[in-house]
């Protein structure tokens, strides 16, 4: 039991490559032809062995997420699960790997989405051998990417994860499909081309691709990171932080997230604004704040302001929205511009809020787009006046809607809530960010429910105005396993989310954080008149 | 004020107030449709309603134990926290930082009284709901959000902090939308339900900010904390978390709340919504938009009272803003035809009644008439809603008419509610309408003027409730030849009638100036007379008197002005004198026009602007072009990729030749 206690990361990492080879190897489908296609989909899946073998991979990759949770100590800062071996060593490039609290739960995010993907994507009857090699193979890459601690590992994986997805949207996506895997695919890669730069410096310079070192102040690296000029290093960030925030996606660099979505299929938009999307989050906290914390500082503004603009802008493209993709894909802009608010408030609450908020988003916009993946499946259309009524016709599918939609709206006692809260009440008292920011992001609060009620409104209330419509069947048994579990935790994020934000609050910025948060809540009340003498308890 | 909590025996059941209703609601929600399909049709739906309306007066037997136990205590002492999840002292719900929420009850004067009157009434309107709902295909439904309803509104009265408070809030929001596009096959009342949510986020945002600036300046969302450093035990000390509290900061948080309140509350400009809401089944208009949720924001700005007492500006603000919203409604009132939405825009008046009272810093009046409110209010909407069963889903007073013959008990009870809300001595309307204007009298400088501009109101009250009964049971019958025989309702309706006109009419002698025990039982949580002085300008006797003269003038005049002409809206000389100010009434002043014009087309054709011109054409233009122009580069660049050797020999001699001629220089230079 040792050696899986040892090497649990490296399991994660690599045990989804082992099942994706297998159903590369699984005997072809059978009967392909015979299943039902159109708008029972309700209807068995073709039934290939590819399937039963990725959701049992999947599963235990989930399992195996769950077993490195309970290895993990909540409050103790610092990575854990740590495995390294040298991996190039001229250029003394290790294979490093560890997690803290952020990484974890993305880690389990990870896993928990792609296996619902995975059951959902049991009815793809185009390929479904290698759409489910291309999921575990993405899978795989994200596991590495939140793992990693090696400069060189993480970029390589950061890029690896582009390829699944790439030939996801490429082949098992819509009408123009090509087109938006190129732009997804250049948009990022030229962000991330230049963080390699921004890598092999950061070597010559200081003699070390590891975090843990360039992150110690005490070691020779971190010494080295330490003297550098502070010009030069602004470029080094300037390179990472392109990389990430084409990957959050911050405002303007955010076009190729509607088409992406678009065109993608539904477990590659469940992926894409579960996941990776949160990569760029990932890639700010883990990276940048510990590298180039004065660099991170002085660009605080320019990143504010592209949060806020990017909360009000993506939210009101979002309304008039005709397609329920695209429209969740723009909200998918305005609430990682929340998120991206909590990390440039850089204080423990904004932190915290912006690492749950992350999660969260993952379940509420990954359930989002199964639902429309389910209509969509049905009516083969995702353009929203081409429903209507269907709240009558699909009971339930409308009320797991209603409650994605208000958990989207961050209604309280739901997980979308959370973290949006966090992150306003930690934009309200930083110094970088302050009051003016936190009112302008707060009406995001009232263009959420606009544009998802009005949604759920033209799509889902009112009369059946299409016969069509009126023919489609409520949700089959695939889709309540995969319905349910999110609804869970929606609930579950947003009543009961203390066990998370302990988990959180030992990440390293967090915690470094916490000690000025005193300090910025001083700056308010000092505005407002007076010296602060005691913290709350 | 600044008492320390007390632990009440009967704290670890006082989860259950607001959990009972949570477990009715959860129960029905996934067994209730289940239930009716597995008893039949009639038992399953009497089994779901007994339910959900046994979980609700359940939880008011409860709240009236807590009740009694409070009044146990000494005044100053009935304060104490309780565990809202059972079997457990503190559940945390947030804990980072500075933010520290657990689930926890404040069970004080207020909260108590709150619990009372929302299971209370709640109750009963569930009972009659029963019946009023009994042929709907949704039943279910309709009581599980019912129940949700209920769950969401103790959360807001009992929460212990700001931010629990807000989980209320919002919840009742949901619920009210919820309820409003209950029917949600007609677009219309999606529409409406929309409309609900949208104005309270408004609202909602700035009750989110004074919340965020609250932890701020305070350092806590408690309400109290057992050290006393609670938002409330600092601010009535004068006290923030550092220093002083300075009249700046305690208004700029008040103000922000009230922002809030106005949204619940339905106050102009936020008022729209409120009658749109009348799209809900008339139990919803009757428990949410009338009696309990409406009033939210007055509870708000009660519990926070202390603080509003220390921003005198805010408070004329508030006093200003609900005697224009009582006029302002009042005056719409008077001019529609839809039963339902007279009651609406009565209550948003009666609303702006008790932000009157507040502003005047009498909070205690402001609580007594949202408590008399609900009994009326809910009496009136109740009995509109059996006119309306009665005649199978009329709601047009005009094709009303006369049917006090049919509808016995629901028009005596209509009758007492018409004259506790018109202000007939004596009635539950009387003594908290009249104490409002006592304390509005009393405002530095503008009193006066105050108290006219509210009597007047007072008077137009009378007036258009008047008009209400004369369209609908005096005059003529009007019913359509097409229309069913009009029906008395069932017992299970008629029984809540009676109650609440009972209520009606002995509710308000709790709080007479004469040993006023409502007010002595709120004290704890009211400001001080030190922190906020308050008085009456006009003494007792003569604005008790005044009162009641305005009332009995108010009916008389409408009774004249109706029996003698009863199609017509008005006397026809006083149409022809007013008519462009009717028309304008009428056209609700053009504030929902105004709205929609500015907010839905407007902000519609923003976001479409935006979304076509800067999103897709600007923006994601510039990528494309980016991508355009490197394909036109390489395309140029490509000419260089001929494959001759020859080509590839002279530009590299070419290259070398340069390079030298670079060297040369520089050599040269130097």
């Amino acid at each position: 039991m040792s050696l899986l206690e040892n090497n649990i990361l490296s399991l994660l990492i690599f045990f989804p490559l082992l099942g994706g080879l297998i159903v590369m190897f699984a005997p072809a489908s059978s009967a392909r032809g015979e299943a039902q296609k159109g708008v029972d989909a309700g209807a068995k899946a073709p039934s290939s062995s590819a399937a039963p073998i990725a959701i049992a991979a999947a599963a235990v990759e989930l399992l195996l997420a769950l077993y490195a949770w309970t290895l993990f100590t909540p409050g103790r800062p610092g990575f854990q699960l740590r495995f390294f071996a040298d991996w190039i060593p001229d250029f003394r490039i290790r294979y490093d790997v560890g997690v803290d609290g952020m990484s974890l739960l993305l880690i389990l995010l990870t896993a928990f989405l792609t296996l619902l993907c995975v059951i959902y994507s049991t009815r793809v009857d185009r390929r479904p051998r290698e759409y489910m090699v291309f999921l575990l193979v993405l899978e795989a890459a994200m596991m590495g990417v939140f793992c990693a601690l090696d400069l060189v590992l993480f970029y390589v994986f950061w890029e690896l994860v582009l390829i699944p997805m790439y030939f996801l949207i490429g082949i098992w996506g819509h009408e123009r499909r090509v087109y938006a895997a190129v732009k997804f695919f250049i948009f990022t890669f030229v962000g991330s081309v230049l963080m390699l730069v921004g890598i092999v410096y950061l070597f010559v310079q200081t003699g070390s691709f590891s975090l843990t070192e360039l992150m110690t102040p005490t070691a020779p690296a971190g010494q080295a990171l330490a003297a550098l000029d502070a010009r030069a290093l602004m470029w080094v960030y300037a390179a990472f932080a392109l990389a990430f925030m084409v990957k959050v996606p911050l405002f303007p660099f955010h076009t190729w997230l509607p088409d992406a979505h678009v065109e993608a299929p539904t477990a590659g938009s469940v992926i894409l604004a579960g996941v990776l999307l949160k990569m760029g989050v990932y890639g700010f906290i883990r990276f940048c704040m510990p590298l180039f914390p004065q660099q991170m500082a002085q660009s605080a503004p320019l990143f504010l302001a592209l949060c806020v603009v990017g909360i009000l802008y993506g939210a009101i493209v979002a309304t008039v929205q005709p397609d329920m993709k695209k429209l969740v894909a723009y909200s998918s802009v305005s609430h990682l511009g929340i998120v991206m608010l909590g990390v440039f408030s850089f204080n423990e609450l904004g932190l915290s809020g912006a690492i749950i908020q992350s999660v969260n988003h993952g379940v509420s916009t990954g359930m989002l787009f199964f639902l429309v993946g389910m209509l969509y499946d049905r009516r083969h259309t995702r353009e929203i006046a081409a429903f209507g009524g269907v709240r009558r016709v699909m009971p339930l599918l409308s009320a797991f809607f209603l409650l994605a939609a208000f958990s989207s709206a961050a209604l309280p006692l739901t997980n979308g809530f959370i973290g949006e809260y966090l992150v306003l009440q930690g934009a309200f008292l930083s110094k970088t960010s302050g009051p003016v920011y936190a009112a302008l992001s707060a009406l995001g609060m009232v263009l959420s429910a606009t544009y998802m009620l009005w949604l759920f409104q033209r799509a889902f209330c009112g009369p059946v105005k299409h016969s069509e419509v009126g023919l489609l069947p409520d949700l089959a048994l695939r889709e309540k396993l995969v319905l349910v579990p999110l609804a869970v935790l929606v609930l579950w994020f947003g009543c009961y989310p203390a066990p998370w934000l302990r988990m959180i609050g030992a990440v390293k910025p967090v915690a470094s954080a916490r000690s000025s948060v005193r300090q910025a809540a001083d700056g308010v009340v000092q505005a407002a008149g007076g010296p602060v003498q005691e913290a709350a308890p | 004020m600044n008492a320390p909590l007390q632990d009440l025996a009967i704290a670890p059941i006082v989860w259950a107030i607001p959990g009972l209703p949570l477990i009715g609601f959860v129960l029905i929600m996934f067994w209730g449709g289940g239930l009716v399909r597995t008893l039949g049709d009639a038992r399953g739906r009497r089994v779901v309603g007994t339910l959900a309306t046994a979980v609700v007066l359940l939880s008011f037997v409860i709240s009236v134990f807590v009740l009694l136990e409070l009044l146990r205590l000494e005044p100053e002492q009935r304060r104490a926290v309780a565990s809202l999840v059972p079997l457990m002292d503190r559940m945390p719900w947030i804990e980072v930082g500075p933010v520290s929420v657990q689930f926890l009850a404040l069970v004080d004067p207020l909260s108590v009284l709150m619990c009372l009157i929302v299971t209370g009434v709640g109750g009963l309107i569930h009972l009659y709901a029963t019946g009023y709902m009994s042929h709907d295909r949704d039943y279910p439904r309709f009581f599980a959000y019912f129940n949700l309803f209920i769950f969401a509104m103790l959360v807001l009265c009992l929460g212990e902090s700001l931010l629990l408070m807000f989980v209320g809030w919002e919840g009742v929001g949901l619920c009210s939308y919820l309820l409003i596009s209950f029917w949600f096959d007609d677009e219309e009342n999606a529409k409406a339900g929309n409309k609900a949510f949208i104005v309270n986020r408004v609202g909602d945002v700035g009750f989110m900010l004074g919340i965020l600036a609250s932890l701020a300046v305070f350092g806590t969302l408690s309400f109290h904390t057992a050290d006393g450093r609670g938002i409330l035990d600092l601010a009535a000390r004068g006290e923030t978390l550092s220093g002083p509290l300075t009249v700046a900061t305690a208004s700029l948080i008040s103000a922000l709340l009230f922002l809030g309140a106005c949204g619940k509350s339905a106050q102009f400009p936020l008022h729209i919504w409120l009658p749109d809401a009348m799209a809900g089944p008339t139990p919803v208009s009757a428990l949410i938009h009338a009696a309990t949720m409406v009033t939210a924001g007055v509870v708000m700005v009660t519990r926070m009272s202390v603080l509003f007492a220390q921003a005198p500006v805010v408070l004329l603000v508030v006093a200003a803003v609900g005697l224009f919203t009582a006029l302002f409604a009042a005056t719409i009132a008077l001019t529609q035809t839809d039963i339902k939405k007279v009651l609406a825009y009565s209550t948003v008046s009666q609303l702006g009644f008790m932000f009157l009272g507040c502003g005047a810093g009498a909070f205690g009046a402001a609580m007594f008439h949202v408590t008399t409110h609900a009994f009326f209010k809910a009496l009136l909407f109740l009995g509109a809603g059996s006119v309306i069963h009665g005649l199978s889903g009329e709601q047009d007073m005009r094709r009303m008419g006369g049917l006090g013959r049919y509808m016995k008990v629901t028009y005596w009870t209509m009758l007492i509610g018409w004259a506790a809300i018109s202000g007939f001595p004596g009635l539950a309307g009387y003594w908290s309408k009249d104490a409002i204007l006592a304390f509005a009298s009393g405002i530095p400088s503008i009193g006066m003027f105050m108290y006219a501009v509210g009597a007047f109101t007072a008077f137009v009250t009378g007036f258009y409730m008047t008009r209400l009964m004369a369209k609908t049971f005096w005059s003529a019958p009007r019913l359509p030849e097409d229309a069913h025989h009009p029906h008395e309702s069932p017992p299970s309706m008629l029984l809540p009638l009676i109650i609440l006109a009972a209520l009606s009419v002995v509710g308000g002698l709790i709080g007479t100036p004469w040993g006023n025990a409502f007010e002595r039982f709120l004290e704890p949580v009211l400001p001080g007379a030190d922190m906020l002085h308050v008085h009456e300008a006009i003494p007792h006797g003569v604005g008790l008197a005044l009162g009641a003269l305005i009332a009995i003038a108010a009916m008389a005049a409408g009774a004249a002005a109706y029996r003698r002409a009863p199609s017509a809206e008005l006397l026809p000389a006083t149409v022809k004198a007013t008519q462009p100010i009717y028309r304008a009434a009428a056209n609700l002043w053009y504030a929902d026009a105004a709205a929609n014009a500015v907010f839905v087309q407007g902000g519609g054709r923003f976001a479409g602007f935006v979304a076509r011109w800067i999103d897709k054409g600007f923006v994601d233009g510039l990528v494309n072009a980016v991508g355009v122009v490197t394909a036109f580069l390489a395309e140029i660049a490509r000419g260089g990729q001929s494959g001759y050797v020859r080509f590839y020999a002279k530009t590299m001699i070419a290259g070398a030749l340069i390079v030298l001629a670079y060297a040369l220089i520089q050599a040269g230079m130097r």
